[in-house]
């Protein structure tokens, strides 16, 4: 499979709308999280009691919230959070899942039996219920944040990885390595490592998405990150509050994170069809 | 057939002890003393003596251990530390609540994606074909509480069409049905892309197959084709879907029942979660998860009943 | 002679792509009696698939039949309403497909499949059964009842073939075609399954179309062949004329290819040069005149047939009587 930033790969997202459509708006979000400071008219910490609860206005282009905080600046700022979060929590999950999987996939056979067990007691949790507990015990908070969706998400990357080199395992290059004398650190580094890479980016970069609504989800129960800090998820407990009242910013909260989620999710699917056409999805061109 | 489902119950047996184990345990892997970290550091001494006695933390690990499986095994899932209500009694006036919610936002998403998908493949190809896909991927993407939220910002806020808060009252059948139109259409929303998707790619992929054509070619009308032949076929991978399934259905549950202020599960345990109230989010967990691995484990048998070739293939 | 029970007069069928017609068929005629068995036989993308395609009604949607006709015992079926086309599979015509490992769905039994085959019987289950039961006695599988409840992926290419085949005869069809029967196999299944065709014409009172682009099934089998090329059948003849006293120029290239006939070793295995030519617009005059050695200025124009015997025809300009 080549490789994902391959020239190839990218002209064939690109050709493709929705994967095109997809890097515009993940790109516009990058631009926001990185370039937030510059981009955000006010300071999102600023409050302003007295403009509290405004409608969209050319001081405030998406108005204020409760403490009068303007809308459109913690929602760029919330770009930063979500995007750190879910890049920081999905690799370091993927690398985690990476070694595990290539554990189990390679070594002995009680590791793999052990691992797997742990892999499915975790997977057999629905994400949010072990994502609360852990919570209720360690309490919230932006690091407990990141070791939840971190276990949440390793077992299916562990699986994918373990599969992939249980299958490898088997391949002729492998055996000729084995064959000549190749230390185990060797193979694993140089031969199996770049071959299950492929997948792996395909299903982190599909998962992105999924961090990013877990995040926004715990932060809109105030289990999140702590507040102020602005998260996409405060900022749409804030219009949730005051919904009757005020709706224009439970609206202006909701659309980064439509537009967040599916422009991540169109960049995957887009990925993943111009990578490999055998897995290509059942969309039609 | 009957060592393929002994080995299946067998193994989400290990996967629940494993789960209760880790439940259990999670409170000692915490540095401080258990009763602390279950209710936090700022509960008052009293409380956590109460805590400490109630659930006999102050005993040895291992005896504490076998406590808590007996216990458990009896149906006694502890007590609530702050009204003393045992866990088991909240739980189960919560789980019919999310179970309906469950179960008829799964409906909604059958019908509707099962509905697309063979529309897309009736028009395949063409622009009908094309726009349901983009929406499908549309549908799975968005967060369910995010939909949850603007639909009862337009139909409760501003349309007044249908309640905002609520299961509706006992007894009435008309306004519980009424109240539960939104939250399902939110939980079963992400539910109708995957599934159309999967039922186009299913049923693409097995009308062309060759089986079915040696059924035309002698002749079999083609209600029988599509019935036995093809469908028999594409049941299959969509049991297991949507067994599997049902895991994100109870996180989406979660956030869903917290924004239209819904008794069940999930209101359940995220009011737990801010009172550091442990015995209840791990009876909740517990139970949650039992549930879950009984569904795919019987998804699983019901599968190996249907595929002969997933029961031969275990049996190496 | 006998009526002929089956009937290929000039058909002619275009498939629909994205990049227009293809004609996958130009004037193809075959006729086919009681008791024979017929050998269609060339290179893929000639027209056979799609020609027993068309003998079974089973053409794609895309596909369209722009002319001739099939007769089934006088009557041509391609003009039939769908209902009574449907009627005739499996009971007077029947097919044997290329592949073995597909061609049976994996969550029916191989008995459930031989009893759906017989659905226009009236007969009750249990005589179906015993039914099934008996052909697959007959196409050499021991052990028929045990066969009978297994699942496709139990057996063997093979025994999933003679499944095929014993499927095929349910109803005694008076049409049976082979659509490469042995393509899929190993050589030495291969080698069981024709002996069971073989045997299978003492018994046979139909007529049987084999269709292969392998020239040793074919001379194995048959009794006269249709070679075809480019949608067209460019020579027929009986089968030791064809292989002693080929006339056609693409036969005799296709016949010199075959290793089974090189009698001193070769190191340079013979082709024939050039490239199918392109069917979405086919050729005016000769379709393998591009490529053939005895091509002259009269193949610019299409080709008569010229006979060579009264059971040897070939499309040619350059083969004198």
């Amino acid at each position: 499979m080549p490789w994902p930033t391959s020239p190839r790969a990218l002209k064939a997202l690109l050709a493709d709308p929705m994967g095109a459509m997809g890097l515009v708006l993940v790109s516009l979000f990058v631009v926001m999280a990185l370039a937030a400071p510059i981009l955000a008219p006010y300071d999102p910490l600023a409050l302003n009691v007295r403009a509290k609860l405004q409608g969209i206005s050319f001081a405030h282009w998406l108005g204020t919230d409760q403490l009068g905080r303007d809308t459109l600046s913690r929602l760029i700022f919330g770009a930063r959070t979500a995007l750190s979060i879910s890049l920081t929590a999905t690799g370091l999950a993927g690398a985690i899942g990476l070694l595990l999987g290539l554990i189990a996939g390679y070594g002995p056979r009680w590791l793999d039996a052990g691992l797997v067990l742990t892999l499915d007691s975790v997977n057999a949790l629905p994400m949010m219920m072990l994502a609360l507990a852990i919570i209720t015990v360690i309490g919230p908070g932006t690091f407990t944040l990141i070791l939840v969706v971190v276990l949440v998400s390793i077992p299916s990357y562990a699986r994918l990885i373990r599969a992939q080199t249980l299958s490898l395992r088997r391949a002729e290059f492998i055996l000729a390595e084995r064959a000549i004398g190749a230390s185990t650190f060797r193979i694993l580094l140089r031969h199996l490592l770049p071959n299950v890479l492929g997948p792996l980016v395909i299903v982190l970069s599909m998962d992105i998405p999924v961090v990013i609504m877990l995040e926004a989800g715990l932060s809109y129960l105030n289990l999140g990150v702590k507040p102020p800090t602005p998260s996409w998820g405060n900022v749409l407990y804030d219009g949730y509050s005051s919904i009757r009242t005020s709706p224009t910013l439970v609206i202006a909260a909701g659309a980064p994170l439509v537009l967040a989620t599916l422009g991540f999710t169109f960049l995957g699917e887009g990925l993943r069809d111009a990578l490999d056409p055998r897995l290509a999805s059942t969309r039609p061109r | 057939m009957l060592s393929y489902a002994l080995q299946r119950v067998g193994l989400a047996l290990v996967i629940l002890f494993v789960v209760m184990l880790a439940m259990y345990g999670m409170v000692f892997l915490v540095p401080g003393d258990p009763a602390s970290v279950a209710l936090g550091p700022r509960a008052k001494p009293a409380l956590k003596a109460l805590l400490t006695e109630r659930m006999g933390l102050d005993q040895p690990v291992l005896v504490q251990i076998w406590r808590f499986f007996s216990n458990t095994l009896h149906g006694d899932l502890g007590v609530d530390v702050w009204s003393k209500r045992p866990v088991l009694d909240q739980i189960a006036e919560a789980f019919p609540h999310t179970l309906i919610l469950g179960l008829v936002a799964l409906g909604w998403a059958l019908v509707l994606g099962i509905a697309l998908g063979v529309i897309s493949v009736v028009y395949q190809g063409r622009w009908v074909d094309r726009v349901l896909g983009v929406i499908s991927v549309g549908f799975i993407s968005v967060p369910s509480f995010v939909v949850a939220i603007y639909l009862l910002l337009i139909f409760a806020v501003w349309l007044h069409w249908l309640p905002a808060i609520g299961a509706g009252k006992p007894g009435d059948v008309i306004s519980q049905i009424k109240a539960l139109i939104l939250p399902s259409l939110a939980v079963g929303i992400g539910w109708v892309g995957y599934l159309a998707r999967m039922v186009r790619a299913s049923m693409l992929e097995i009308m062309g197959a060759n089986h079915v054509r040696t059924a035309r070619a002698f002749g079999l009308p083609e209600r029988r084709v599509v019935l036995r032949y093809a469908l028999r076929l594409a049941i299959v991978p969509t049991i297991s879907v949507i067994a599997m399934g049902l895991g994100s259905i109870l996180s989406s549950a979660v956030f869903v029942e917290t924004v239209f202020s819904r008794p069940g599960l999930g209101t359940l345990i995220t009011g737990a979660v801010f009172k550091r109230n442990y015995p209840v989010v791990m009876g909740t967990v517990l139970v949650t998860t039992a549930f879950y691995l009984l569904v795919i484990t019987a998804a699983d048998l019901l599968i190996a009943k249907l595929d002969p070739r997933v029961r031969d293939a275990l049996a190496d | 002679m006998k009526a002929p029970l089956l009937e290929i007069t000039d058909l002619s069928v275009a498939y629909q792509t994205d990049t227009g017609p293809v004609t996958a068929l130009r004037g193809a005629n075959l006729v086919a009696r009681a008791g024979e068995v017929i050998g269609i036989v060339g290179e893929s993308g000639c027209g056979k698939s799609t020609l027993a395609a068309a003998v079974m009604n089973l053409l794609p949607a895309t596909a369209k039949v722009t002319a001739g006709a099939v007769r089934f015992l006088g009557e041509d079926i391609l003009t039939l309403a769908p209902q009574a086309q449907r009627a005739l599979r499996g009971t007077a015509m029947a097919m044997i497909f290329q592949d073995p490992m597909t061609a049976f769905s994996p969550v029916l039994t191989m008995g459930d499949h031989l009893v759906d085959f017989q659905h226009q019987s009236p007969a009750s289950y249990r005589d179906k059964l015993a039914r099934a039961r008996d052909q697959l006695a007959l196409v050499g599988l021991s052990d028929p009842d045990v066969i009978l409840r297994r699942y496709p992926h139990q057996l063997s290419g093979g025994m999933r073939q003679r499944v095929a085949i014993a499927a095929a005869l349910l109803m005694n069809p008076q049409v049976l075609v082979a659509d490469e029967p042995t393509t899929a196999l190993d050589v030495t299944t291969e080698a069981q399954i024709l002996h069971l065709l073989r045997n299978l014409r003492q018994t046979y009172q139909g007529t049987i179309v084999v269709i292969s682009h392998h020239l040793g099934v074919v001379a194995e089998l048959c009794d006269r062949v249709y070679v075809m090329y480019a949608g067209q059948v460019v020579e027929q003849a009986l089968v030791d004329d064809l292989f002693h006293a080929a006339r056609h120029p693409y036969t005799r290239a296709l016949l010199a290819c075959d290793p089974a006939s090189f009698t001193n070793p070769t190191p340079v295995l013979p082709t024939i040069p050039g490239r199918l030519p392109d069917l979405r617009d086919p050729p005016k005059g000769c379709s393998f005149a591009a490529r053939c050695a005895l091509r002259s200025a009269r193949c610019t124009v299409a080709p008569p047939w010229a006979q060579v015997s009264p059971s040897h025809w070939v499309l040619c300009h350059e083969v004198g009587v």
